[in-house]
């Protein structure tokens, strides 16, 4: 069961019933889940988290929808690989790899999905629907096609191929929208009004952003219930980025961290910071879309939307919603932003997939180079306990690595194969 | 003929269920001004007590960010169509 106990304006304070609110009326402020820690307390366990399924919904009892039949297709439970290659590359003796390419439609987003679509089935609801940079159009696609509902989904008409095959397979109904993101959510916002669909990240949005936290859980769990000393996420609205940091706060306030006290979650529980969380919080965002970045940068408050110019499509959020939180938890935490260099995005994908095996998207190869600068510049010291979010596949983005493609061109003859191997090896490459 | 202002769902309790509204202003200060004399408390729903656009309240002329433009000093004319929109989550 869940233990929600209904919404809260994160602004104002003013409480709401838990059915499907985004926005506080007076204020606009977004509206948050707020649970029932005390009975939450008293049911959890590492045990009985060992105990569930081998997906998000192992941490049923810290999510705001039922487990007992959720829209499922497995997400979560992903590897978090130890980076040895890639580590001894940077100097780094104790780096992971938070693997959650693997995801079942290949991004984080399944996380999230599956707690909207489950919510959103729980409601009554007989259509899914998103605005998407992509990622979050897959796993609306997949979802709904598990649910037995319709899904309506809307991207920008210029997303990778593979993003926008990896959506329509599922049989979508697929909008393709002349304009950016930005323009994309703006046009869903209005649609959402009119239209009785469970929009995921408008109408469901506060149930939907808190399968994000089950990145914070999963990466305690696997660390045999530690926390990192520093982790490295990709960022475009922020969401995914503040979410892991409460996932972190949460375990430590039941008590399930390693060595921690249980502490109360007091009057705000979506501000609550135990003091045993000294995770390091860094933001990885592309140069050509990084507004959060820019004001942590510059020591702003408030968030400048951009218009995105980004290799990144799915970090292409110039107006990020959930920014100022994210730079709250980037301040708390004694954390710090990056913003990659456009060329070097590539590089990142490149780095991780050479030395590790794993092959991402952009966004990753946005966090790997991120990570790259934090060894370098020394922010990050040889032996912390370090973990880098890999959120989203390669096979998504293939356009951006296009050029690794080299092959030795040879007819069925070994000596032909001989002449083409000589040759390479003789280039030098 | 006047702009045409799409009303969001959390203000549409204001505006008796109205999903649009039609007024006749030259520029969003002025619309702003209007709206709250037209449905007292609307002015507080969209500026903070600095009279800036609260952060999560977004506003487009003819589907154009105003913060790209001159912000309330953005200039409307007739026929222009304004959208008030929440802001919304990553996706």
């Amino acid at each position: 069961m869940a233990f929600v106990k209904g919404l809260k304006c994160r602004e104002c304070g003013r409480e709401y019933p838990g059915d499907p609110l985004n926005v506080c009326d007076f204020c606009f402020g977004p509206l948050e889940v707020i649970y029932d820690y005390v009975t939450i307390s008293e049911v959890i366990s590492r045990d009985r988290i060992a105990g569930g399924p081998l997906s998000i919904w192992r941490y049923e009892d810290l999510l705001p929808a039922s487990a007992e039949d959720p829209v499922d297709i497995m997400a979560g439970y992903t590897p978090l690989m130890k980076a040895k290659n890639l580590g001894k590359r940077l100097g780094l003796n104790n780096l992971y790899i938070k693997n959650d390419s693997v995801n079942p439609s290949f991004s984080f987003k399944d996380r999230v999905v599956s707690v909207a679509a489950t919510k959103a089935v729980e409601f009554g609801y007989e259509t899914l629907a998103c605005a998407s940079t992509g990622n979050l159009a897959c796993s609306v696609a997949a979802h709904a096609a598990r649910a037995g509902i319709d899904a309506v989904v809307f991207i920008p008409a210029d997303l990778e191929r593979g993003k926008v095959i990896g959506a329509a397979v599922y049989n979508p109904t697929l909008v393709a929208v002349d304009g950016t993101y930005d323009e994309v959510n703006r046009l869903c916002s209005e649609i959402s009004d009119n239209y009785p669909w469970a929009f995921v990240n408008i109408n469901m949005r506060p149930y939907y952003a808190e399968g994000s936290k089950t990145l914070g859980y999963e990466v305690a769990e696997q660390l045999g219930w530690r926390i990192p000393d520093h982790v490295v996420i990709p960022s475009a609205s922020g969401a995914m980025f503040t979410k892991i940091w409460k996932g972190f706060n949460e375990l430590a306030c039941l008590g399930l961290l390693d060595g921690v006290e249980p502490m109360p979650f007091g009057a705000d529980q979506n501000t609550v910071h135990h003091p045993a969380v000294t995770t390091r919080m860094h933001m990885a965002q592309a140069e050509g879309c990084s507004p959060i970045v820019w004001a942590w940068e510059n020591q702003k408050n408030q968030i400048r939307p951009v218009r995105p110019d980004s290799i990144a499509k799915s970090l292409a959020i110039g107006n990020p919603a959930d920014g100022i939180y994210a730079l709250r938890v980037i301040r708390e935490s004694d954390g710090s932003g990056y913003a990659v260099p456009e060329n070097k995005v590539v590089e990142g994908i490149k780095l991780l997939a050479e030395t590790e095996g794993v092959f991402t998207e952009t966004a990753g190869g946005v966090t790997v180079s991120t990570l790259k600068y934090l060894a370098e510049s020394g922010a990050i010291g040889p032996d912390e306990l370090t973990v880098a979010y890999i959120t989203g596949n390669g096979l998504k983005t293939q356009e951006a690595v296009e050029e690794v493609v080299n092959p030795l061109l040879v007819k069925p003859m070994m000596g032909s194969f001989e002449a083409a191997l000589e040759s390479r090896m003789a280039a030098g490459v | 003929m006047g702009v045409m202002v799409r009303i969001p769902t959390p203000l549409r309790r204001m505006t008796h269920g109205a999903d649009k509204v039609e007024l006749e202003v030259d520029d969003l200060s002025q619309m702003i001004d209007k709206l709250e004399s037209d449905y007292p408390g609307f002015k507080e729903r969209l500026l903070d007590e600095e009279g800036e656009l609260r952060y999560f309240v977004n506003i487009y002329v003819n589907g154009e960010d105003i913060r790209f433009d001159q912000g309330l000093k953005t200039s409307i004319k007739s026929g222009d169509e304004i959208s008030i929109v929440p802001a919304v989550a990553g996706g």
